[in-house]
């Protein structure tokens, strides 16, 4: 039923590893005691982390008692389905939602506690609601990400107009610094706003997803340039991704959250399985290796195999053969 | 201390740096504008201070204002002018900071103080103490004060939900503007005829008859308030970005919004009650600073000199136009007001932006 697959590996061979012994364990205090630990790095080591918080919009809770370590010097991608709460997760830890019960941690101190420019100098922020000003320039743009080191008496130095120079060369919108943003394709402003945050110079970067609305190759394009941002300068960085195979191929570590839970976490190449995918999007699949990297590649099952349309018997047959995967 | 003059890779924004480390960052541009607008304040304060019954040479305005005229054009300029003048520049330098305060907040041109209903809060509180308590000069002030004060607040309250925003700011602020001028309305049928007569006048907006008592509190207000903005306004430049963005700058976004709003109210109220509701000042002046000195962000400095000078041209076109004290500025202001937003609805629209 599942043909044949170049270089495939066993969606179930791959659960048999042991990557998703963390997915039976809904509690967060559970699971943190358990010897599950993908990235070795869990304890009070990582700069930023979210300790049993509770996260609510007024009356409406998305997540309670959820725990999060990011581990330093990751590219964490956190995936789940719609209204799973992944982009109130990127909230509260970048302390634009305050949690209802627990607490985020940046670098040991409750993030509500520090500075508000102590914290926009560690640990930027990319949202996806951003307006850019009627009328402003890319450079101009790109220079506002300087605002927390800057003061009343030290607007301009010497060091910003050097840093939100090189911000603009690494994403490559330098030869655009004069134009309006307004004129800008979808891809580019992306870019610019990336540059935005770059030049913050924050050792932390959370991105809200930041390529939706984006073609294809703008989408490819971003991911490479936060990949490059991650090996090359070392950042550590947070993203929520729509994608599951974006997620997948870029990821070094992810987060899977479905109901405001975490159903598993680790390297994408540990976690990603068939039974994960349908626990956490309810979705049929196969998982083979990307072709190009290696990592897991997500298929989903055809859809006569998913809604089982030709009647029940051949419908029961091809759910066992999606879920046995050839 | 020696600075050097460094330019910026993108447009003209310059940076001038001290040794010490310390930099302040200037747009060429808008710079310019504002000494324009400062050049054409005075000018236009110093024709005004020579225009009426008794004519003076702008010469004469200069050596008298200078302590250096004669006794009797002293009298003239100093007591009587010279407070009407300088009571025009402060009220029109505080409805256009004002206005670009609010049009900054609530991210919409027509996020002004009059399209926002305070005006009309301020005008129904001066119509109650005028129709029912027939108050003075100083109480009606005070009435407008305090109808401002209210109004702003109701506004803040009912447009609050996790943050101000800007549609529900300037839609709560029509409807607080339809409530306020309905209850105008019924002031002025209530009120007997003198009363009435009293109260159209004010509500028109005018610079008629105001002197000293009238400019100390208004010097003192924007002596406060104008550096408590100014401090804030780089926040505020962060904040047109989105409130999600600015917060993930560093910027205190309720506590700076919530400062300046209430010093944007403060700003209007005041002005309101020192020469009535003058209309579309507070509108126009930020947009036309706006597109002088094209330049992003709040243009707050010269939005408040542009306001200055709008009003004092419009005191002196409405003297010029029908004689002394014939015509009241705000209706000036108001058909110029009319005009330019006509204009720029239609432009707006040519550029696709409507």
């Amino acid at each position: 039923m599942s043909g044949p697959r170049p270089g495939g590996r066993e969606a179930t061979g791959r659960a048999a590893t042991g990557g998703l012994v963390s997915r039976h364990r809904p509690s967060a205090s559970v699971r943190s005691a358990g010897p599950v630990n993908q990235n070795n790095q869990r304890s009070t080591v990582n700069r930023l982390s979210a300790e049993n918080v509770t996260l609510a919009y007024d009356q409406r809770v998305i997540a309670e008692q959820l725990s999060v370590e990011i581990p330093d010097n990751s590219f964490t991608v956190i995936v789940g389905p719609n209204a799973c709460g992944k982009s109130t997760l990127l909230r509260a830890l970048s302390r634009m939602l305050k949690p209802s019960q627990g607490r985020v941690l940046l670098d040991g101190q409750v993030i509500q506690s520090m500075p508000a420019k102590q914290v926009a100098r560690t640990l930027g922020l990319l949202p996806q609601s951003s307006i850019a000003p009627d009328g402003i320039t890319v450079g101009d743009l790109v220079g506002r990400g300087r605002y927390p080191h800057q003061g009343l008496l030290r607007q301009w130095s010497a060091q910003d107009e050097r840093i939100v120079r090189e911000s603009m060369q690494a994403t490559g919108v330098a030869e655009l610094a004069d134009r309006y943003v307004d004129e800008l394709s979808g891809g580019q402003r992306q870019r610019v706003w990336i540059a935005m945050a770059l030049a913050q110079q924050t050792p932390l970067l959370l991105l809200d997803e930041p390529t939706t609305f984006l073609d294809i190759q703008h989408q490819i394009d971003v991911l490479d340039l936060c990949a490059e941002l991650h090996e090359e300068q070392g950042r550590t960085l947070v993203a929520v991704l729509h994608d599951l195979n974006h997620a997948a191929r870029y990821a070094t570590h992810l987060i899977a959250l479905r109901g405001g839970e975490v159903v598993a976490e680790g390297a994408p190449g540990d976690i990603v399985t068939a039974e994960l995918v349908e626990e956490v999007f309810g979705l049929r699949c196969q998982v083979i290796d990307d072709p190009e990297t290696g990592t897991p590649l997500v298929v989903p099952a055809a859809r006569r195999a998913r809604t089982g349309a030709e009647g029940p018997e051949q419908g029961a047959e091809a759910r066992v053969a999606a879920t046995e995967a050839s | 201390m020696k600075t050097q003059v460094m330019s910026k890779p993108a447009a003209r924004n310059r940076a001038l740096r001290s040794p010490g480390g310390l930099s302040v960052r200037l747009d060429t541009r808008a710079c310019v504008v504002v000494l324009l607008l400062l050049l054409a304040a005075l000018v236009a304060s110093v024709v005004l201070i020579g225009t009426g019954d008794f004519p003076i040479s702008a010469a004469d305005v200069v050596r008298t204002l200078l302590g250096d005229g004669d006794p009797s054009q002293e009298l003239i300029v100093n007591d009587l002018r010279l407070p009407r003048v300088l009571v025009g520049l402060l009220v029109g330098a505080s409805l256009g900071l004002g206005g670009a305060l609010f049009q900054s907040i609530s991210r919409n041109p027509l996020g002004s103080p009059d399209v926002l209903g305070l005006s009309q809060g301020a005008t129904a509180g001066a119509l109650v103490v005028i129709v029912l308590f027939s108050g003075d000069a100083d109480q009606v002030a005070l009435g407008a004060l305090g109808g401002g004060l209210f109004t702003g607040l109701a506004i803040y309250l009912l447009a609050w939900k996790r943050g101000v925003h800007g549609y529900r700011l300037v839609l709560v602020g029509i409807g607080v503007s339809a409530i306020a001028t309905a209850v105008n309305g019924y002031l002025i049928t209530k009120a007997d005829i003198v009363d009435a007569a009293r109260a159209v006048v004010w509500m028109t907006g005018s610079l008629n008859g105001r002197d000293w008592e009238q400019v100390h509190p208004l010097l003192i207000m924007c002596a406060i308030l104008v550096p408590t903005v100014l401090a804030n306004a780089r926040g505020l430049r962060m904040m047109e970005m989105g409130d999600d963005v600015s917060y993930a700058l560093g910027v205190r976004v309720e506590r700076v919004r919530m400062l300046l709003m209430v010093s944007a109210v403060l700003l209007t109220a005041g002005a309101t009650a020192a020469a009535g509701p003058v209309s579309f000042v507070a509108l126009t002046a930020p947009q036309l600073a706006k597109r002088l000195t094209r330049s992003p962000g709040p243009n707050l400095v010269p939005s408040l000199c542009m306001g200055a000078a709008l009003l004092v041209v419009a005191d002196w076109a409405s003297q010029r136009a029908f004689g002394a004290d014939q015509l009241p500025v705000g209706v000036v202001t108001g058909v110029l007001g009319g005009v330019y937003l006509l204009w720029l609805l239609v432009t707006e629209r040519k550029a696709g932006r409507i």
